[in-house]
């Protein structure tokens, strides 16, 4: 289909899935991170707010070279996670989502926090009043109020998941059928004379997948603002 | 019966209030700015005093001597907050169940019709809050506050955001809960008229100090203070 090859579509299939579980893994954190940043003052605010938007700042290579060099087999980090439970990330497409997720994380926070920044504290008061203890509170209110943005973090870090190469590369190389995402293959095919069309056909298909994802976003936001405000 | 007897350090000044209060309703009153919400917002358990004890029939809701707080969860008291503060995501009928849900009241359907024709929001159960005018908007409040099946209402101004139509549109449904619902009312207001309507106790506020405790008596005084 589309003259894609079989590798392409692995590539395709690939990046698809090391984005949504990247961005699936990242949700909770995302959340806790973000209500963490707009309701509580703790020390140190400030540098786990420095922290958290370092990604997006760094060079995406320094980023992988640090998942590197913790996240390894034989770097701390990773020989505990080996060791204890048998999880790999290096040279594994679970690296790679691993690389996407820390990568999207500044731009899932963001938007998340914003919108728990503007919910109006008056209405959790109000639910407690009406018998709901605080983790009510947050499921059946703060939760449901901040959905518009937690939507627009999940497809931002969606987004930047399907479009990550620095990190991933570096962190993961670049193997076919493992690890090798759509902008990777992009990258290789670039290096192999006569590959163009090849390479031309990978770049429509991430367009597409970057307006499909922005077309889904249009549509759950939208979807939000009918369940907010009736019609 | 509502007992109060509490203290609390308010920016410029300290409120200091002691009242009881029994059936019927229980007229707060005051200029703006004497700490009537304060008040009932300690009763309710979203300000915390800083001395005294507050306790409601048998149960005691917070006493600083033996370091008792029950949250505002755990109280059953309904409050309806002058400006509804209705949940925008939620349509009126899950306004309404809200608070029987959360309280752990099983369902009662002859309840939920009764209080939504006493309030004449029946009609208005599919709507977003976003959709309802002032009035509607204070009627759900209300109802939602009552299906909790509460121990107390706290009623925070809750015509004051309402122009005079919609005043004396919802003052008859707020009489007739006084007499029908048989639940401790608690009424915060600065409006003679309002209060006069309603209270058959008064408790009158001056800068965080009960001044006087009474009838709706005490009303003439409060407006010939005004008038002085």
């Amino acid at each position: 289909m589309f003259g894609l090859s079989p590798d392409d579509w692995t590539a395709v299939e690939l990046t698809i899935r090391i984005s949504i579980v990247a961005t699936l893994c990242a949700l909770p954190f995302g959340i806790a991170l973000g209500w963490l940043l707009a309701r509580r003052n703790f020390w140190g605010k400030s540098v786990l707010d420095g922290l958290v938007h370092l990604p997006l700042v760094m060079p995406p290579v320094v980023t992988g070279y640090l998942l590197l060099i913790s996240f390894g087999r034989r770097a701390p980090i990773g020989a505990f996670l080996y060791d204890h439970f048998g999880i790999v990330f290096s040279f594994r497409w679970t690296g790679a989502a691993l690389a996407c997720g820390i990568m999207g994380f500044p731009l899932m926070v963001r938007p998340i926090r914003l919108a728990l920044e503007t919910i109006d504290r008056k209405l959790e008061q109000a639910a407690s009043t009406l018998g709901a203890n605080r983790a009510l509170v947050f499921l059946t209110i703060t939760l449901p109020l901040a959905l518009p943005g937690i939507i627009a973090g999940i497809v931002l870090c969606f987004a930047r998941a399907l479009g990550e190469f620095g990190a991933t590369i570096t962190f993961v190389s670049n193997i076919p059928g493992e690890t090798q995402t759509i902008s990777a293959a992009i990258y290789t095919l670039t290096q192999i004379p006569g590959s163009d069309a090849a390479a031309g056909r990978l770049v429509l298909i991430s367009i597409a997948l970057a307006f499909a994802a922005l077309f889904a976003s249009e549509w759950l936001s939208r979807r939000a603002a009918i369940r907010f405000h009736g019609d | 019966m509502l007992a109060v007897d509490a203290e609390k350090q308010l920016g410029a000044f300290v409120l200091s209030v002691k009242f009881r209060a029994t059936r019927g309703a229980t007229a707060l009153f005051g200029a703006s700015g004497s700490g009537k919400t304060s008040v009932i917002n300690m009763i309710a358990g979203l300000l915390t005093p800083d001395r005294g004890a507050i306790s409601l029939d048998e149960t005691i809701l917070f006493d600083a001597g033996k370091c008792i707080n029950v949250p505002p969860h755990q109280r059953r008291i309904g409050y309806v907050f002058q400006e509804g503060r209705l949940f925008p995501h939620l349509s009126v009928r899950q306004n309404l169940d809200y608070g029987r849900r959360m309280s752990g009241v099983p369902r009662d359907g002859d309840e939920f019709a009764r209080i939504a024709s006493l309030l004449d929001i029946d009609r208005l159960l599919e709507r977003r809050p976003g959709h309802l005018s002032g009035g509607e908007r204070q009627r759900v409040a209300v109802g939602r506050a009552l299906l909790m099946r509460p121990k107390l209402l706290l009623l925070d101004e809750p015509l004051a955001s309402l122009d005079a139509g919609h005043k004396r549109e919802i003052l008859p449904y707020l009489v007739r809960l006084r007499d029908d619902a048989g639940i401790p009312i608690v009424y915060v207001s600065h409006s003679p008229a309002e209060v006069r309507r309603i209270a058959t106790t008064v408790v009158r506020l001056d800068r965080g100090q009960v001044v006087a405790t009474g009838g709706i008596e005490l009303l003439k005084d409060a407006e010939a203070d005004v008038f002085a």
